[in-house]
This record gives structure tokens, sequence and C-alpha cells, in this order.
């Protein structure tokens, strides 16, 4: 009992620590990214990795959320006999909703597990310390464009996402259901007001942040864990760590945010 | 710049190291460790593996904050230095890891180029053109354009080389050099470690194991036990040494011998008398 209490309390204790780590690194990478020289090559690059090659993911997945959702909406909305309340229901829900989180879980499967293992290994194989001896900071040449390009991929591709599961919603609505097409479309535009636009949009900022940020701590502090000692068996348990806190963080921060903003 | 860095004359100390202590948790790696590097020569550290020479380097590269005691590097106290200084330090100093190191995303021409890129404003021929000499005197001129993954032990070490030294370093720090490799590759670093000392005047500290390498570059030669230096001096007072342990690390004897078996024998069964 007494060793059990024991242990979460250094499960907590290290939590916290790497909490305290993971705002460090962001200051830090933010220091670093302020001095010249500005290079934004590197952040176009992360860009296409983190946000171009998730496209065809998002896509499928936007489809098939709209699709489900169309489908739900209306069988829950014919009850009550309402179906021309479908277009609000689905573009609401996917707006404010849907839309950020299914996207940034997307990134976290598709970029983040990548980006912690990158950062884990150049930790383990001291590439991390040569950039250091070579007088380049690693959190300006690794980090920071990691975390820009998040900040910038994750609210384009929910807005891919967004228009795709829209299109999804109106196929099984109006194709597939015979909802009247005029209802779902004045619905959908009616429904929808700046602040559910804006909603989604500072959702989808904040977990481009944190989503790249956590797991690019996780993978550069990796020596400093546990982890550290264990070379490849490693840097696989930071990386399912980081693909653990950073959707953990994007289910979480997306009910603060929620009840923050209306 | 604030930091008062007074250029050191050639006779002077590269590196002053002294009352050095240094632990990973609980365990003491190095203790008390004082040491001199002068300038423009070649000083190797020597010991057997484990005795903490990749760590003291660590240390001396500022990758690791020692537990007490005080390094200076070219005028530079590095354990109380800014991140600025310590940067202005680096820029002037090449470091050859143990594993190479190399960035596994780059090719062997883009690795050794991305100091020039980040640090100067040499255009493209230019950039090119240093990249192929450095490359030329490792011997390396056919490998530019390949992955590090794609490379051989002795390949990867030689690209570390001329990655640490295309800035053309004041100092240069190699761990372990001639570790795994067949004995021309060994003798054709050696080699180049010693041009690069007379054609370029860098201050080289070289860390290895081998002896026959280590007597061959050395003009002095640190000896290493655990944790501690045993000794230090040029290789003809190294081999005159009274030092039991140096003698033993020379002429390649094994540690000291068991003295009480039955002890032994527990401590491998894991019982503790
Ligand atoms: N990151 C680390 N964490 C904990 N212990 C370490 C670490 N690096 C090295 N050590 C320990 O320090 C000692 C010296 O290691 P090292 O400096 O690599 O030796 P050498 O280079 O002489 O072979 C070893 O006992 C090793 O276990
Ligand atoms: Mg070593």
């Amino acid at each position: 009992m007494i060793k059990a209490l024991e242990k979460l309390g250094t499960e907590v204790l290290d939590g916290l620590e790497m909490a305290g780590r993971t705002c460090n690194l962001l200051l830090l990478t933010l220091w670093q990214m302020l001095q010249p020289p500005y290079r934004f090559y590197p952040i176009v690059r992360q860009m296409y990795f983190i946000g171009a090659r998730s496209i065809s993911l998002i896509i499928i997945s936007g489809v098939t959320i709209g699709m489900v959702l169309g489908l739900q909406f209306y069988y829950i909305l014919a009850r009550f006999g309402s179906v021309n309340l479908l277009g609000q229901g689905v573009a609401l829900g996917v707006i404010r909703e849907l839309g950020p989180v299914m996207t940034a879980l997307m990134v976290v499967g598709r970029a983040g597990s990548a980006i912690t293992a990158e950062l884990g290994i150049m930790r383990t194989t001291s590439q991390i310390d040569a950039l250091e001896c070579m007088a380049i900071s690693p959190g300006k040449f690794m980090v920071g464009p990691k975390v820009i390009a998040g900040i910038l991929s994750v609210p384009l591709l929910t807005h891919i996402f967004d228009f795709v599961a829209l299109f999804g919603g109106y196929f099984v609505g109006v194709v597939m259901f015979s909802v009247p097409e005029g209802s779902y479309m004045n619905g959908m535009v009616d429904a929808v007001q700046w602040v559910d636009v804006r909603l989604g949009l500072v959702k989808s900022l904040i977990f481009g942040l944190l989503v790249t940020l956590i797991c690019c701590a996780q993978g550069y502090y990796m020596h400093l864990t546990k982890a550290g000692s264990q070379g490849a068996e490693g840097v696989s348990f930071v990386t399912t760590n980081a693909v653990v806190l950073s959707s953990i963080a994007v289910l979480f921060s997306d009910f603060l945010i929620g009840a923050l903003l209306p | 710049m604030t930091s008062p860095t007074p250029s050191l004359n050639i006779t002077g100390n590269a590196i002053e190291v002294r009352k050095l202590t240094v632990d990973y948790g609980a365990r003491r790696i190095l203790s008390n460790i004082d040491l001199d590097i002068p300038s423009g020569k070649v000083s190797v550290i020597m010991g057997g593996s484990g005795t903490g020479k990749s760590t003291l380097l660590r240390c001396i590269l500022g990758l690791k904050l020692p537990t007490s005691g005080s390094i200076h590097m070219l005028g530079t106290d590095i354990t109380t230095a800014t991140t600025a200084q310590l940067y202005q330090l680096r820029k002037q100093t090449g470091v050859a890891f143990q594993g190479g190191a190399l960035f596994s995303s780059m090719s062997v021409a883009e690795n050794i180029q991305l100091a020039l890129r980040e640090h100067t404003n040499l255009d493209e021929s230019t950039i090119q053109i240093m990249t192929r000499i450095k490359l030329d005197m490792v011997d390396m001129l056919h490998a530019e354009h390949l992955m590090p993954s794609e490379l051989s032990g002795g390949m990867t070490k030689r690209a570390a080389l001329a990655r640490a030294i295309i800035m053309d370093p004041k100092l240069l720090f190699f761990d372990e050099p001639s570790a795994g490799l067949d004995p021309s590759t060994s003798a054709e670093l050696d080699e180049l470690i010693l041009l690069l000392r007379d054609s370029l005047k860098m201050t080289i500290v070289v860390v290895t194991h081998e002896l026959e390498s280590a007597f061959k570059i050395a003009d002095q030669i640190s000896i290493m036990g655990k944790g501690i230096i045993l000794a230090t001096g040029t290789p003809e007072e190294i081999r005159a040494s009274a030092d039991p342990e140096v003698q033993g690390l020379l002429h390649r004897k094994p540690r000291e011998t068991v003295v009480d078996t039955e002890a032994h024998l527990k401590a491998l069964v894991g019982e503790t008398s």
C-alpha cells in the first residue's frame, strides 16, 4: 500500500517535472527563434511534413465523420420530425467540436509520433549534442520549425476537415435521405456564426501548439527520464508517451476552451 | 561580447581543468580532476573503458555540468559562462563524437556544410569547394553524396572528423578515433591528426584506449583510472612512470588479481558477506 502510494507520488512528481520542462522548452525555443538569422525554409519543410502529407488522411476521416454525423443526426431528428435542422446540426458539430479535435488527433498519430521518435533518436545518438557543439541552437534548428509548422498547419487542416465533413453530411442528408437541399444549405448558413468559426480556429491553433510542443519535449528531454539510458526501447517508450499525453492534452484543453469561450 | 577573452600565447594552456568532480545521480564518475591542455599540441587522454574519458570530454564541451570544480577554455570558465559566451567558444571548437553523431537525415556533404551555412555568408560555390577540401583531407571525396546509414564505421569517423574541422577550429576534440578501425585506416587518421596540428596549429585533444596510436601522436598523455587521472606527462615520462596502474595499462596487464576467491565467487552468485 505504502509502496503503491510511493510509486504514485514519484509518477506525479515525474509528470510535473516533465510539464515544467515542456514549458521551459517553449520559452527557450521562443527566445532562440527571436534571434537572427531568420530562416523560413525549415518551417516550410515541416509544414510539408506535418501538413501537406496529412491531407489525404484528413480528407478520408473528414468525409467519414461527416457521413456518420449526418446519419446519426438524421435518425435522431427524424424522431422529432425536424430533419430540416440536419444542416445546422452537422455544421455546428463539425465546426465547433469535431473538426478541430479529430484533426489534432490525426496529427498526433501521423506527425506527432514521428517528431518524438526523430528527436529521441537524435538525443540517443548524440546528434543534439553535436548541434550544440557546432553552436547551433537545437531549439531553433529542430524544435522551433516543428512547433511553428504545427501552429500553422493544424488550423489549415482543420478547415479542410470541416469542408469535407460538411460535404459528407450533405451527401447523407440530401442525396441518401432526400432532405430538401434548400433547407439543408440554408440551415447551415444561418446557423453558423462568427463565434462558432472563431471557437474552431482558437481550438485548432492551441491544439497545433500543444501537440507539436509536447511531442518535441518528449523526444528532446528523453535523456533526463528513465527512458534515457534504454536506447531504442527508450525511444519507443517516449513515443508512446508523447502520443498518449498529447491526445489527453487535446481532449482536456478542448473542454477548457469550450468552457471559457462560449 | 562582455567576456574578457585574453588571447593566450603559444606556450599557454588552451584548457585548464581544476578540481573537477562529476556525478551521474548518486554515482561519482569523476573526482577532483586537474588537467592542463597545452595550446598547439596533441594531448591524449587514455584509459580503460568506463573510466570516465567521454564524461570528462562532455564536461569540457559544456554538455554536462560538473558537481564542482572549474574548466577554463581559452580563458573563459565554461561552468559559469553565459549561453552566448559558450556559443562563441563553440564556434572555435570542433568535435568528433565517439559514434560519429552525423545527422542521419542529411548526406555526408550536407553534414559537413551545416556549420558553414549557419555561421557564415559564403556563397554556394565556396561552400562546395571547402567541403571537398575537407572531404579530400579525410579521403572521403567518393562518399560525398552518401547518407550516414550507408557508411562503414571507419567512414563515419572520417566524415565526423571532416565535419569537426570545417570551420578550421582552434580546438579539436576527438573521442575514440581509432576504436574499431582496421590498422591502416587508424594509421591514416593518426597522420591526419598530426597534419592538423602542424599545418593549422590546432590544439587537439584525443580520447583513446589504443596504446600504439596514443604514443605515436601525443605530445602529452594523461592516463585515467576509474574517475581519476593517474599520471600526466610526455610519452617518455609516462613510459618511465613508477605507478603500477599506469605500468599495468602500458603492458596490457589484467587489472589486479582476485585475492579473496571465496568472496569473489559469492559476489558472482549474488551473495554479500
Ligand atoms: N548518461 C549517463 N548516465 C549515467 N551514467 C553514465 C552516463 N554516461 C556515462 N555514465 C557512466 O559514467 C562512467 C564513465 O563513462 P564514460 O565517460 O562513457 O567512459 P569512457 O568514455 O571512459 O569509456 C561509466 O561508468 C558510465 O556508466
Ligand atoms: Mg567513451
